[in-house]
């Protein structure tokens, strides 16, 4: 256990006048643009891995907002706080806002930001690209809530079944809006996803073998790998429902040919990796906490990969399990069943490597250490009851109930968002230079865990009494009115906790403890240089020969006699890492946002005017010339 | 007899409605199943955070042989992890083929489609005059096999009634059945299970188990033409009701309404809810209703009526003749 300050920062050897001159060099080659234009010209993984977490977390807060609003109705029966017609909005603005741009765009945001420092590389390897990811997102956000403030709000549920969400049930541009938010947000997970994957395979520190890499890390990779296979599942169910409501197409009108369960095939085929693109994220958070709490390596490094590829594996084979309803063969059935159960067994894995990392560890109780053990609380419980709904004829009566509420708040609250609280905790000393404040730490944690499990606990209750999920009211003689009223006495206090945390971060942005290099004493490489990482993230690439670099400096050391002058990237090889050559980036440009927006105009156009698509397309060709003819040569 | 019974249920805090009984064999395998699953998970769920507490307030060693006994202690973990879910998959794969029995010859049919948002119930007959067509309101007689036919009029619904059995959707384009067979005499509470608009949340229905003889009267008395207006003010409100808009949407056998957008109302007064059980069948709730459906369930697909309050009244009236 040491203090920051008595660490040494490795990179600043006293006298040495080369590593100031290539220091000063590298901050003039990885300038960002300076002003306020500045803003839309940039490209730094860590700038725009902070907006992807800054912008989800005021979506966190605004379908929390909605979230309010469903508990403030069903607080008491018959209540007419909200109307129908509002309530439907609310409850598809909070599922669509929640899954598709808070939770996803979150931890991609995270991983944006930590990846590239955690492999010890400079930048993403499409820095543009990526930036278009970026806009991309904000524009799908800007359009959803452009309609929602307009009354107009998409109101068919997050998973739009047809045909409710068909023209003939859904008139209007809200479900219009809706599909075409699914193609902004999916291109920008694909950009991400292609950005992460080639870092990790070809830009990680020499030496950083595969069985060097971080968990995060792993977790990251294997999460971006299923967003590849998953994404063009929900642009085709969405293409396709976007073509039925505009074009007249039959692809969902089973009178035509075409099937109304296509859709429930083609959304959950994405619906339920999404699940685990959200989860395996936050897993990597939990070992990485739990790693610089109990200052340990986390125990079976080997076992606990292999549980991460094998999750993502089978994630993609238990879709149906949201389907138990529709009528399905015996035999179906039954593998879908075995398929969604046996997905605890390497979930359970991670939980008992991590029992047995802490075993006997004495862990350092901060902050993060206490949402991983609220995690270990909650997301156990969500575990075992999706085991419970993984049985057919047990999900056949709790289907479509408060008990799938409950089971689903417990994996996505319980699983992901306690280790992304954990993990904000743990990393904004490396991305402010601050630490969050301690006090306000522990009452966030306590007050969100109490709130948690008041609000969610007795859904599980209130869905064994049969109380149907989507319903803008209840009649009171159901015996439901106490458990709806702990539930919303609940959301309450979890909005205190949330309050308390915004009030903490804005307090310690200003006032926290300065954080240095590595105030936990952590293992990976993000924490190798300052805090705020400068834009050219390391002085010099660091080589790494353990799983624990900072650990264990035997064997380590730098990279020396990269040029400095150009935007530079060392290029490894993807198994062992061995350096292979050296690959320039391009810097910041403002390329990425004109083309986002003639693009984005394009498909926002289209919603109101079909031509507008054809006139998005047209207008972007000069900007796509524009931005190939400025590209720096390589 | 069994109105009175109906309605002195629904009175006394609605009807039964619970998802772990047993009101019938299929609804009784399902608790038994849910009760073995559940109880496995809150004893793993209990033995892990027990471990956790123990391993987090223990003092330990990181030497290398306790890594070894680690090892076998996180394999033993998940190999007991994988022994119970094997445990907990074949009981469910064998309640589920229990569950899913198709029914037998001698099943009743009936046919349930679902409408936005209230239910179209029919008992199907070869000879045209003896099919029963009627809303929200499903009689069955005790110990036999009823077997659902599931179908559905505009969106997807999904029909539950927790006491009797798991829920089944309703798709279009998809024939779907729900088969079961009640044993306990009484009234359960069921309803749509997917949401399907505005007015899910009040798309319910009634299921009346009762013994056979009680449910081939009921089926008797349902297959009569309505009946004819004893009083010259019966007669103003069926002559309100045949060239007001009602007629345009609702059926009542024998006269000249034959609309099928809406709940068949030949029999209106036999049934004790309206507005797909989310009201009492009296005089108060019906003639509300008739003026202001939009009030009391906003967005259905009921228009508000202006009408006089004679004809009103005498409306109300006829409607409440139709037995």
């Amino acid at each position: 256990m040491s203090s920051p300050a008595e660490k040494a920062p490795r990179e600043k050897a006293p006298g040495d006048s080369a590593e100031e001159r290539e220091r000063a060099e590298l901050a003039r080659t990885w300038r960002k643009r300076s002003g306020k234009l500045g803003l839309l010209f940039s490209v730094d993984h860590k700038t725009i891995g902070k907006r992807y977490i800054i912008t989800a977390f005021v979506f966190f807060l605004v379908g929390g907002l909605e979230a309010a609003a469903m508990r403030l109705q069903l607080a008491r029966p018959e209540s007419r706080f909200l109307n129908p017609d509002i309530y439907a909005q609310v409850f598809t603005m909070h599922g669509t806002t929640m899954m598709f741009f808070f939770a996803v765009p979150v931890m991609l945001g995270i991983g944006l930001y930590l990846v590239p420092l955690m492999v010890g590389t400079r930048n993403v390897p499409f820095p543009r690209l990526n930036a278009v990811g970026y806009w991309f997102y904000l524009m799908g956000g800007v359009l959803l809530y452009g309609t929602f403030v307009m009354n107009r709000g998409p109101d068919a549920g997050w998973f739009a079944y047809v045909p409710l969400s068909g023209n003939a049930y859904s008139a209007g541009h809200g479900m219009d809006a809706w599909v075409q938010i699914i193609n902004f947000t999916e291109v920008s997970a694909l950009i991400v996803a292609a950005s992460l994957i080639v870092t990790v395979f070809k830009q990680r520190a020499p030496g950083m073998s595969l069985n060097r890499i971080p968990l995060f890390v792993w977790a990251i990779l294997i999460t971006m790998i299923m967003v590849i296979f998953a994404m063009p599942a929900v642009i085709f169910a969405a293409g396709s429902l976007n073509s039925d409501r505009s074009l007249g197409t039959h692809f969902f009108n089973p009178a035509e040919g075409g099937d109304a369960l296509l859709w429930q095939h083609a959304f959950w085929f994405f619906g339920h990796p999404e699940v685990y693109i959200i989860f395996l994220p936050a897993l990597g958070m939990v070992s990485s906490i739990i790693s610089a709490s109990t200052r340990r390596p986390i125990f079976g490094y080997t076992a606990m990969v292999l549980a991460l590829v094998a999750t993502a594996f089978l994630g993609f084979g238990l879709w149906v399990h949201h389907m138990f309803a529709t009528g399905l063969p015996q035999m179906g059935e039954a593998f879908f069943t075995a398929a969604s159960m046996m997905i605890a067994i390497p979930t359970g894995v991670q939980i008992f490597c991590w029992i047995a990392t802490l075993w006997g560890s004495r862990p350092r109780w901060d902050v993060p250490f206490l949402f991983v053990l609220g995690f270990f609380f909650t997301f156990v419980i969500g575990g075992l009851t999706g085991v419970m709904l993984a049985s057919v004829p047990v999900d056949l009566q709790l289907h479509d109930t408060f008990f799938v509420v409950a089971h689903f708040h417990y994996v996505l609250i319980g699983g992901a968002v306690f280790p992304l609280f954990g993990g904000v905790y743990h990393w904004f000393p490396k991305i402010t230079g601050r630490m969050l404040g301690r006090t306000l730490g522990i009452w966030n944690f306590a007050l969100l865990f109490v709130g948690f499990n008041l609000t969610f606990f007795p859904m599980h209750e209130l869905g064994f009494h049969g109380m149907p999920r989507r319903v803008y009211t209840y009649s009171p003689d159901r015996g439901w009115n106490g458990l709806n009223l702990a539930a919303s006495l609940g959301a309450a206090l979890m909005a205190v906790a949330v309050a308390l945390f915004l009030i903490n971060v804005f307090r310690s942005l200003r006032r926290g403890a300065r954080a240095g290099e590595n105030p936990w004493n952590a293992e990976t490489l993000e924490w190798a240089t300052s805090s705020p990482p400068p834009a050219y993230n390391f002085v010099r690439i660091p080589v790494v020969a353990s799983r624990s670099p900072l650990w264990d400096r035997e064997g380590g050391g730098f990279v020396t006699g990269m040029p400095t002058d150009k935007r530079l990237l060392l290029v490894t090889h993807a198994l062992d890492a061995e350096p292979s050559h050296r690959e320039e980036v391009p810097g910041p440009s403002v390329n990425p946002f004109l083309i986002s927006l003639t693009m984005g105009l394009g498909l926002i156009g289209s919603i109101f005017w079909l031509w507008w698509a054809v006139i998005g397309a047209f207008v972007s060709i000069p900007v796509a010339f524009l931005w190939y003819w400025t590209e720096e040569e390589p | 007899m069994k109105r009175i019974f109906v309605a002195a249920v629904f009175a006394a805090n609605g009807c039964a409605y619970e998802a772990l009984d047993r009101a019938s064999p299929e609804a009784s395998a399902i608790t038994n199943l849910h009760w073995l699953i559940f109880w496995i998970c809150v004893a793993v769920w209990v033995l892990v955070l027990a471990f956790l507490a123990v391993g987090l307030v223990r003092r330990g060693s990181t030497a290398a042989q306790d890594d070894r006994r680690r090892t076998l202690v996180v394999a033993g973990a998940t190999g007991v992890s994988a022994l119970l879910l094997l445990v907990m998959l074949t009981a469910s794969v064998i309640t589920g083929r229990a569950v899913a029995t198709p029914a037998g010859p001698g099943a009743l049919e009936i046919e349930v489609t679902g409408h936005q948002w209230w239910w179209e119930i029919r008992y199907p007959s070869s000879v045209s005059d003896r099919v029963v067509v009627t809303a929200n309101e499903l009689h069955v007689p005790v110990d036999r096999t009823v077997r659902l036919r599931l179908a559905t009029n505009d969106v997807i619904h999904s029909l539950w009634i927790p006491n009797i059995n798991g829920k089944k959707d309703l798709i279009p384009g998809r024939a779907t059945s729900l088969t079961f067979r009640p044993r306990r005499i009484g009234t359960f509470g069921g309803r749509c299970a997917e949401f399907c608009g505005y007015q899910h949340a009040k798309m319910g229905l009634l299921l009346i188990v009762q013994p056979p003889a009680d449910f081939e009267a009921w089926l008797d008395q349902q297959r009569q033409p309505s009946v004819e207006p004893a009083e010259t003010a019966l007669e103003h409100g069926r002559d309100v009701f045949l060239h007001g808009p009602c007629a345009t949407c609702h059926t009542i056998r024998g006269t000249a309404a034959f609309g099928h957008k809406a709940p068949d109302l030949t029999h209106l007064a036999s049934r004790s809810t309206i507005a797909a059980a989310s009201l009492p069948n009296t005089i108060g709730h019906l003639a509300g209703w008739v003026v202001d459906a939009q009030r009391i369930k906003p967005g259905n697909r009921m228009p508000p009526n202006l009408l006089s309050a004679p004809d009103l009244l005498d409306l109300v009236a006829y409607l409440r003749s139709l037995r």
